[in-house]
């Protein structure tokens, strides 16, 4: 297995007067391709912080990121990053949204027009493709960032608790659209979650991280896929790596 | 991209929960019954205070300070037919529309330009507030000096008026344009040209049509001082002309073409704002 993106003693503070702020302190941690890999930590443990980092939106004070070999010194249409809050044009239309990323790349327009309308009937929002995002719900905005973020073509994908925001069933509804979506393609992904039941329902390997992201654990999931989210969930082995996460950001909350 | 194409290849549809959108006939009230309800108060409004207006003339001292509707008519007719109110207007319009388009160009394109770099507009700021704050009209005597008493001098007061108006309000526009929208297309591989054309211009869009519509006012002020000040032509010139004859009609006649022109211009700007901001939430 080839390595996708090495992070290497990565610090990041934030100055501001004369008080600097850390957020992630020495922090490494290499991704091998084709990984779904889950970060899982409490909120303000620098999980936001790393995936700039790896993003390539914001510069390490410290340390330096490698995807595929090379340092990385700013945003590649190669990784693709679905950010917490909610980045769609307003005042395009999702389709001319989800468009937006191939309208760069500089595709033609006949095909990125229909490229982009399967995604977004892959994402379920067919019937919306002419909406504004401000007439779409809370979801219906998620999915379309979603689709979107697919139609860049990366191959390395960074998700920053995605399904936060949204109710159980469709959560549990995209969880399973986002496992056969990397199934089906054999992407990398990093996701980064505060839940549990999530990060171990999705991840090859979770990564447990404490303050400053120290690392606390960093589990293999030897769990069987395909995963139903309801059926994996009363999986002994599932129990018993719950357990184990829990007492690892416990111990994390102590330190 | 190959990833992409095996993306595709298996679709599965998640099912869309959340709103649904269904065909909805309505009836011609339902359509139009507000806005007929609407026009119809507003004519009712205009119509009493016409009355008013007209009452007033008897009941005042001297009619002749308030005049009266009629009599505003009567001199309207006059200068319709004499021909004077088509030329004195067409001058007004020339130097506000001129004013105005050359105000906006410039503010929109300073605005645009200067609020793109941190740096420059730091330095700018302070100036341009305070060139800002400068009365326009303590520049007409200067203008008169540089431009002569003709139509330039008109024009170029007007569009100084509206420059500043147009460029606080697209550079404010530009400076709140949203991070996360300007990260978004970085991770999309857009260069600092894409984020200028497809995130920054139409996120500043509503800030140039909030300068476009206040202006407005200020591109006829601008024109019509100029008239005041220093004119024989334009409906300023006109005001001043019946004024200076004790003919309040008059007056009140050349006030009320400003009135219309100002009218016109607020429609045509708002036909470009509605049409540059369709995203916007319905009932907003």
């Amino acid at each position: 297995m080839t390595a996708v993106l090495e992070i290497e003693h990565l610090t990041k503070e934030f100055q501001r007067g004369d008080v600097a702020t850390v957020a992630l302190r020495d922090f490494s941690l290499t991704i091998e391709q084709g990984t779904f890999v889950t970060v899982l930590g409490r909120s303000g443990c620098g999980k936001s912080t790393m995936l700039n980092l790896l993003s390539g939106l914001s510069k390490p004070t410290n340390g330096r990121v490698l995807h595929r070999g090379s340092p990385h010194t700013g945003p590649t249409p190669g990784i693709g990053y679905l950010t917490q809050s909610d980045t769609l044009m307003p005042w395009r239309t999702v389709q001319r949204n989800v468009e937006m990323p191939m309208e760069i790349a500089g595709r033609p327009k006949p095909e990125r027009q229909a490229a982009a309308a399967e995604l977004i009937a892959t994402v379920g929002l067919a019937d919306f493709a002419d909406s504004y995002p401000r007439e779409l719900s809370g979801g219906m905005r998620r999915r379309a960032s979603l689709a979107r973020m697919l139609a860049n073509g990366a191959e390395t994908i960074l998700m920053d608790e995605p399904f936060g925001a949204l109710d159980a069933q469709l959560r549990s509804e995209l969880q399973r659209e986002l496992l056969r979506l990397w199934t089906a393609t054999g992407h990398t992904i990093v996701f980064v979650t505060h839940d549990v039941e999530e990060a171990l329902l999705l991840g090859d390997r979770v990564v447990v991280l404490g303050p400053l992201g120290a690392i606390l654990l960093d589990q293999e999931i030897d769990l069987p896929r395909p995963r139903d989210p309801d059926e994996t969930k009363i999986h002994p082995r599932f129990v018993e790596l719950h357990a184990t996460l829990v007492r690892a950001l416990k111990e994390g909350a102590r330190r | 991209m190959s990833g992409q194409a095996e993306t595709r290849a298996a679709p599965v549809q998640v099912s869309a929960s959340g709103p649904v959108k269904e065909a909805r006939r309505r009836s011609w009230w339902g359509k139009h019954g507000r806005t007929t309800t609407v026009w119809s108060l507003r004519v009712a409004a205009l119509l009493a205070f016409l009355v008013l207006w007209q009452l007033a003339g008897n009941v005042v001292a001297n009619p002749m300070f308030v005049s009266s509707p009629v009599a505003v008519w009567e001199q309207l007719w006059a200068w319709v037919t004499d021909g004077t109110l088509s030329t004195h207007t067409w001058i007004t319009i020339q130097e506000v529309a001129l004013g105005y388009v050359i105000g906006v160009l410039t503010g929109a394109l300073a605005g645009f330009a200067l609020a793109s770099v941190r740096l420059i507009y730091d330095v700018f700021e302070p100036f341009m507030m305070a060139l800002y704050s400068i009365p326009k009209v303590a520049l007409a005597p200067l203008f008169i000096v540089w431009f002569g008493i003709g139509i330039d001098m008109k024009v170029i007061l007007a569009a100084v008026s509206v420059f500043f108006l147009v460029f606080l309000n697209t550079a404010a526009g530009v400076r709140d344009v949203d991070r996360g929208l300007i990260d978004a297309v970085r991770l999309m591989g857009g260069s600092t040209r894409d984020i200028a054309l497809k995130v920054v211009l139409p996120a500043s869009m509503s800030g140039l049509m909030t300068g476009l519509k206040v202006s407005i006012p200020y591109a006829l002020i601008g024109a019509v001082i100029g008239e005041l000040v220093a004119s024989n032509r334009g409906l300023g010139y006109l005001i001043n002309d019946a004024a200076a004859q004790f003919n309040t009609a008059g007056v009140f006649a050349a006030v009320v073409v400003l009135t219309a022109l100002a009218m016109v211009l607020n429609a045509v700007v708002g036909a470009i704002a509605s049409r540059a901001n369709r995203w916007k939430p319905l009932d907003a």
